[in-house]
């Protein structure tokens, strides 16, 4: 951080999380020594809590201002303090209890630093550890003295938020396949080191004959001595899908790979006994190491993705509150999700998620329903509504009756209609694992033909060891690693590498309007005056009402909050879930909401109002009459023009297709200047449109979010999901776009195409140069021109070539 | 050139004890996360 910058910065941005600070004065704590003025009464909240913790230093060490703390945004972490909750995610000790929490809102190594020391300060916590890789913190608590509740209401005092971990989302079992991986790398590669010391002297020798009979034959033993475990323990996985591959009677990448080894081991082991003949321990210790090292990268890169993916990942509720008397809300137990049958009465306290699709029995509340249906506005339940399990109630709490939970859910039955939709997709895997295949029966052909026609195993050995086709097997996968890396480090999480090929030769891009080229961000287009009331007080009264509602619409108010001079005070605020608010001001009564609502307080019908079907009309009126009417308009993100020019510059054919009303899609296509554009569309017919393109030949990549996008998600070629939107819809996509402050990157997604051309671009150029190398070093070895060393290091030469060219995707 | 003899069988042993002793910190966890003790350094702890 430069200091010289500090006093300009302090008075133009909130010292805390750098947004503009519009009151000076109002907001202030003292940090570092120096009063700073923040933006507002969270902010100052968080700084008091970290300073008065001791924890000053955060903000000389941080490497970027924190995020804006939304504390009305958190669910109650009340109900994670249930034992029956606490089951799915804590492990008992003696005397303890454990669980991994997941921490949102990271930004860099010194909020880490500031979450491990409060929670270490917390009484009643016995350990707490944090790993920066995938920013979990694993905590035990001594249940006698705190509780879970406590240690996460700690980190979200200083404007951070935490949530339990599902053990049984193979944490363990991603970290020992990890150190599974890292051990064999391990020994392939300290052994190849070692043997190649002990080769060493042979090939200085070569011909010389300084080093005699016994001094050779003591190097061989110890390079076999060395070799054994890189053989019979590092190559297992080599092994094991070798004899996959050939009890399935089709040879891919891993066969020629095991044949190799285990002939090459075979030979030099008798080679050492016989004292006979020559050795290449070294190479086959190389060989493995290099191999291993390229599937640790993919495994890794994989792990990350994974992980990234788990945060966004939690919107399917775990635990629910059954009641035991439907008419008793007091009489509610918290019991597994899955435990719901049909007719149980279950309660939904506001801001939780419905845990089974069922029916409204009583309560009153508006529900958001954008993970299933991607559209932000949230929906007015009453009694009869219907709910939808992982659907969010927003404002009160909701009693209902379970219709279908579990695996009969709405949710689940998309899931698996996405599931046989993902059956039939193209995998660069299976191009390779074809060519290996061919070649693999031609290398062991000419082997055995050499070998018997010339009557030496060893010409036999030197085809295969030359022609192993190891730089084939290189070729792909360091290469594709690098790039999933390279993508992540871009905002994006490549969850199968196959869809690299898809997106480098797609020929069109279908994007989804709303949550995808929009936010749910909402902003005022038009406002008409209705009433006697001027456009200052109209906007004024308006920003007043809804400055404490959640609803998404009422943030376009209060993004344009006036000054505090034209401030308006408003008293008695009413919330009307799925209506509107009310309030007096002024001595009138005063209703901000749908049409019907502020008619039953002014009286008659509005006066012609504009009807525009792209925007959404908010009414405003008092007991005097109609005030105003404003046109909301749900706004593309910044970056969306930009992303569709740059998708159409790298010659992508761009559509829009989306369940808006066609007023709205066209005129958002024709700001971006997308041609194609279909409105109103359902699934059913997104599906159809994708499959057209399909029929037309046309190589068609879906961009979406919504759980109703997935089946056309999984129906296009390739697909990328927004990492805000549903979790259905990222399970099934190829990319998903991770969420940075809470949205989306969309910029990302133009650039997965540039990236995953390179790829195949040098994926292509390392099947070339393992191809050519092959097709020369076969008949070569086949005649008997190449000794075993050559063909150790043709082989070593053209893997390292290949591998360094794959470096380059990176 | 006996020493040799000594050395060579000498330098396999090491290399089971050097194997022994990764196996024993990669199972430890030491292995696990590689970025954040990096960043500890840089934050002093009373």
């Amino acid at each position: 951080m430069n200091p010289g910058s500090e006093p300009q910065r302090a008075a133009a941005a909130c010292y805390h999380c750098g947004l503009p600070v519009t009151e000076p004065g109002r907001w202030r704590a003292r940090i570092l020594g120096a009063q700073r003025d923040l933006c507002c009464a969270g902010c100052e909240a968080v700084a008091s809590t970290i300073v008065a913790g001791g924890f000053e230093q955060y903000y000389e060490t941080r490497e970027a201002t924190a995020r804006t703390p939304i504390p009305e945004a958190l669910a109650p972490s009340a109900l994670y303090d249930d034992p029956a909750a606490q089951k799915q995610f804590a492990a008992a000790g003696d005397g303890f209890l454990e669980a991994t929490l997941i921490l949102d809102r990271i930004r860099c190594a010194a909020c880490l630093w500031l979450n491990e020391r409060t929670l270490r300060e917390i009484p009643g916590v016995l350990r707490a550890d944090i790993n920066y890789a995938t920013q979990r913190a694993q905590v035990a608590w001594d249940p006698r003295r705190t509780k879970l509740s406590a240690i996460i209401e700690a980190i979200r005092a200083i404007g951070y938020d935490a949530w339990p971990f599902d053990p049984q989302r193979q944490t363990a079992l991603d970290r020992d396949t990890r150190r599974a991986a890292l051990w064999r790398l391990f020994v392939a590669g300290f052994g190849a080191m070692q043997v190649m010391m002990y080769a060493f002297p042979a090939y200085v020798d070569e011909g010389a004959g300084d080093l005699s009979g016994g001094d050779a034959s003591l190097m061989r033993w110890a390079s076999l001595v060395l070799t054994v475990p890189v053989v019979l323990f590092s190559c297992g996985p080599f092994f094991s899908g070798a004899w996959r591959e050939l009890a399935r009677l089709r040879p891919g990448m891993d066969t020629p790979i095991a044949i190799g080894i285990a002939a090459g081991f075979l030979a030099s082991t008798w080679a050492t006994v016989t004292g006979q003949g020559e050795v290449y321990f070294d190479s086959i210790a190389m060989l493995v190491f290099l191999l291993l090292g390229a599937r640790y990268l993919e495994l890794a890169a994989r792990q990350r993705a994974a992980t990234a993916l788990d945060r966004l990942a939690r919107w399917q509720p775990s635990a629910a509150l059954r009641l035991a008397d439907a008419a008793d809300a007091g009489s509610a137990e918290s019991v597994p999700a899955h435990a719901l049958v049909a007719g149980d009465p279950v309660l939904v306290p506001a801001g939780e998620r419905v845990p089974a699709d069922g029916v409204v029995e009583r309560g009153a509340s508006s529900v958001d329903e954008s993970l299933l249906t991607g559209e932000p506005v949230p929906l007015a339940k009453e009694p009869g509504g219907e709910l939808v399990a992982g659907t969010l109630n927003l404002e009160q709490p909701l009693v209902m009756r379970v219709v279908r939970a579990g695996a009969q859910t709405r949710a689940a039955a998309i899931a698996r209609l996405v599931e046989r939709g993902s059956a039939a997709k193209p995998r660069l895997v299976e191009a390779a694992d074809r060519i290996a295949h061919g070649l693999t029966w031609v290398v062991l052909a000419v082997a055995a033909l050499a070998g018997l026609n010339s009557g030496n195993p060893w010409i036999a050995i030197a085809v295969l060891v030359a022609t192993c086709p190891c730089a084939l097997a290189l070729a792909a996968p360091v290469a594709l690693a690098n790039t999933a890396a390279r993508l992540l480090g871009r905002g994006v999480a490549l969850t199968r590498s196959s869809a690299l090929e898809t997106l480098a030769k797609a020929t069109d891009v279908v994007l989804d309007k709303t949550g995808t080229l929009t936010a749910g961000r909402f902003a005022i287009a038009r406002l008409q005056l209705l009433g006697r009331a001027g456009e200052g007080r109209c906007r004024a009264l308006a920003a007043a009402l809804e400055a404490s509602s959640r609803h998404p619409l009422a943030r376009a108010f209060r993004d344009e909050s006036p000054s505090p001079a034209a401030r308006v005070p408003v008293e008695e605020l009413v919330n009307f879930p799925g209506h509107g608010m009310e309030a007096t001001a002024g001595g009138r009564r005063v209703r901000i909401g749908t049409e019907a609502f502020c008619r039953e307080l002014a009286g008659a019908p509005p006066p012609n109002t504009l009807r525009d079907a792209a925007l959404t009309p908010v009414f405003l009126a008092d007991d005097g009459g109609w005030l105003a009417v404003f046109q909301l308009e749900d706004t593309p993100r910044p970056e969306a023009g930009e992303v569709v020019a740059a998708l159409r510059d790298s010659g992508l054919r761009v559509h829009l297709l989306s369940g808006d009303h066609p007023a709205a899609v066209g005129s958002l296509a024709g700001r971006l200047g997308i041609a194609d554009w279909t409105g109103g569309a359902s699934p059913q017919d997104k599906y159809a449109y994708v499959e057209a393109l399909q029929r037309a030949g046309r190589t068609v990549v879906m961009v979406g979010d919504g759980l109703n996008d997935a089946p056309v998600l999984a129906r296009a070629d390739a697909s990328i999901a927004m990492g805000s939107g549903a979790d259905a819809a990222q399970a099934q996509a190829d990319c998903v776009l991770l969420a940075q402050d809470g949205e989306a990157r969309l910029a990302a997604a133009a650039d997965c195409f540039g990236l995953a051309r390179r790829a195949m671009r040098i994926v292509k150029q390392n099947f070339g140069w393992a191809l050519a190398y092959n097709a020369v070093a076969l008949p070569l070895a086949a005649m008997g021109w190449i000794g075993p060393l050559e063909a150790a290091i043709g082989m070593a030469a053209s893997s390292f070539i290949v591998v360094l060219n794959a470096m380059r995707a990176a | 050139m006996e020493s040799l003899w000594i050395l060579i069988p000498l330098s396999v042993a090491a290399v089971f004890a050097i194997g022994w002793i990764f196996w024993r910190s990669l199972h430890g966890g030491q292995f696990d996360d590689l970025e954040r003790p990096g960043t500890d350094v840089l934050s002093d702890d009373q």
